[in-house]
């Protein structure tokens, strides 16, 4: 309890006629790298804004340290932004960009020299002070404005999706970047993405949101291997998800066939949704099990071969570092703790519901 | 052959377009006084204009009257469009429209609505309605410089700013205001521009005693053609044409090649 640095209490915020967050509750913990994930229109930027100032939530708390923020404007809160398109100020050089927030705080001309210095060097940007912001790369400018932002010591570092300008090989060259800063200067980052692998690569706890709901909170090997509902499973990574009964406690029935599974506790013949990632599905020679089906699709993707197989009507989805044919016949096989059971998303048609008042 | 039939083409239209500019330089430097034959080089007429006082008192009022209205544009029109890209598209579109529309009007209609208003608000004509109606004229020419070069700005840098800790206020000073002071000086100069030549809406709002450089013409002409008026037109027309040059140099738009300002008046 002690170490929550920002507590979000029931947030709501609607834009005219539709509703962003429908009494949010979160919290962020100190030092902590958390991650607002999900498709578009979910409600992490606005969440994100709320947390920056940008935006006032229409009801509810933004605690700081225990005191209630939600009324103070930007420029009196202990957090910083790195905007998604970078936002440099472009008449002025990289030093006095840097240097902008010091300035309004009135810091000697010699702390401010250091600071800029020291920020040049945290981004691996040593010398750039006199350059203008026209004569840098997308990433340079990035890691510009993430020394801009941090040089105020922020508790807080809120980033708005700020990668996702950048090309592949630099994103993910910055993501261990990010990594290192974080570590480096302690303090809570807050980062908006709609990339499941970013978030997973860089988070402690990644939140997943979708229309304006929490879907599942967690650390990123609980989000991917126990994904709470459907939705979170299908967003993070490829998945089979299949309406299933759960027949008894560890054994559930798969499109008419009996998979012994190790969770309890669902009640009997409880119809479910299982995901089954395509890593844990194992192809065996025809008969080996009750689930037979017929290879469809191969594609080779460097590290593994993508295949589809057609079984019991349903498209199984298959990534294996064994190639099996087109049109061979196989038996299907997963591990009793390759699958995961869900709870069928009753939530779904509340949160429909809700969405259209 | 095709290349010599474009600057042919090219020639003509110039010649048609400047022919009379030309003649009427000529004509300044021209000593006799008839238009019909050369009588020599002088620049007796310039001499001539220089010590009429009637013409150095309405070149006084023309230059207050252009400075004044263009720096009372400039500030109403920035913050016009500072305020019109802040609106939604919709509102933002109607705007437009409503500012576009005043620069396309037949500038005699502006002139008599314009004096029918000064009159239906039992106002005197003289300086002040003058000057008003050049304020009204010009403020859609500073919109339509500033707006585009707001379009342009990263909607975050304001943002930026407030997050770094800076008040509203000192985010506008220090961030929007550097970055669209090229559109700002462009429409000022456009404005000064547009009130040093205009005749017709000072015609009709100025009232009698008061006179700028082009109703001042206008009188004498009427009176029979000095060849001091010559000499008055050539250096107004080359005063308007530097102005024009400079507008056209100021925005340096490396990226948005369409903001120009020109292309944004013909819409």
């Amino acid at each position: 309890m002690s170490n929550r640095l920002i507590d979000l209490v029931n947030i709501s915020k609607s834009f005219g006629s539709s509703l962003i967050l429908d009494e949010m509750n979160l919290y962020v913990q100190e030092n902590e790298f958390l991650t607002l994930l999900g498709p578009s229109g979910c409600g992490k930027t606005t969440t994100l804004r709320i947390i920056g100032g940008f935006e006032s939530p229409d009801q509810g708390k933004v605690l700081f340290n225990g005191s209630d923020i939600a009324s103070l404007p930007p420029n009196k809160r202990q957090v910083n932004t790195v905007f998604q398109k970078y936002a440099l100020f472009t008449h002025m050089t990289i030093a006095e960009n840097i240097a902008f927030g010091l300035k309004i705080k009135n810091k000697s001309k010699a702390y401010i020299q250091d600071k800029v210095k020291y920020a040049l060097k945290l981004v691996n940007l040593d010398g750039f002070d006199h350059r203008m912001p026209d004569s840098l790369s997308g990433g340079q400018q990035q890691r510009i404005a993430i020394a801009r932002a941090i040089v105020n010591e922020p508790k807080v570092l809120l980033l708005d999706e700020p990668l996702g300008a950048l090309d592949l090989k630099l994103r993910q060259g910055m993501q261990y970047e990010l990594i290192r800063l974080k570590n480096e200067l302690g303090i809570t980052f807050i980062y908006v993405t709609h990339d499941q692998e970013e978030a997973l690569t860089m988070s402690d706890t990644i939140v997943v949101m979708n229309q304006g709901y929490i879907q599942q909170i967690g650390t990123p090997e609980t989000i991917y291997n126990e994904p709470e509902n459907a939705f979170v499973a299908d967003f993070i990574g490829d998945s089979n998800i299949l309406g299933s009964i759960m027949l008894r406690d560890e054994l559930v029935e798969i499109l008419g066939v009996k998979f012994a599974c190790i969770d309890k506790g669902f009640g009997e013949n409880k119809p479910v949704d299982v995901v089954i990632r395509p890593e844990d599905v194992e192809l065996l020679s025809p008969n080996e099990t009750n689930l037979n089906g017929v290879v469809t699709h191969l594609i080779f993707k460097g590290v593994h071969y993508e295949m589809e197989v057609e079984a019991n009507g349903f498209t199984w989805l298959v990534h294996s570092t064994k190639m099996v044919p087109v049109g061979a016949f196989v038996s299907i096989a997963v591990a009793p703790g390759n699958i995961q059971i869900m709870n069928k998303p009753v939530s779904e048609d509340e949160e429909a519901t809700a969405i259209d008042e | 052959m095709n290349k010599i039939l474009h600057k042919i083409y090219l020639f003509l239209i110039l010649l048609f377009l400047y022919a009379p500019i030309a003649t009427l330089v000529v004509l300044s430097f021209n000593a006799s006084k008839t238009r019909a034959k050369w009588g020599g080089f002088t620049f007796k007429w310039y001499q001539a204009l220089f010590q009429n006082e009637v013409i150095l008192e309405a070149f006084y009022t023309t230059l207050l009257i252009a400075l004044l209205s263009a720096l009372f544009a400039t500030i109403i029109g920035t913050i016009a469009a500072i305020a019109m890209n802040g609106m939604k598209k919709g509102s933002k579109a109607a705007f437009m429209a409503v500012t576009n529309i005043p620069m396309l009007n037949a500038e005699i209609v502006t002139g008599i609505s314009l004096m029918l208003l000064f009159i239906s608000f039992g106002m005197r004509f003289g300086f002040s309605t003058v000057l008003f109606a050049h304020i009204t004229f010009n403020i859609p020419y500073v919109i339509l410089s500033v707006l585009p070069r707001l379009k342009q700005m990263n909607p975050s840098t304001f943002e930026a700013a407030l997050d770094l800790g800076a008040s509203p206020v000192y985010a506008f000073f220090k961030v929007i205001l550097p970055d669209i002071f090229p559109g700002i000086i462009s429409g000022f100069l456009m404005a000064f521009t547009m009130s040093l030549d205009d005749f017709i809406i000072t015609h009709f709002t100025k009232g009698p005693g008061l006179d700028t450089l082009s109703t001042k013409i206008y009188t004498e002409l009427k009176k029979g053609i000095k060849p001091e008026m010559y000499s008055l037109s050539t250096l107004i027309f080359i005063t308007v044409l530097i102005l024009l040059l400079l507008v056209n140099k100021t925005p340096k738009d490396k990226k948005n090649k369409k903001g120009s300002l020109q292309e944004e008046i013909i819409l």
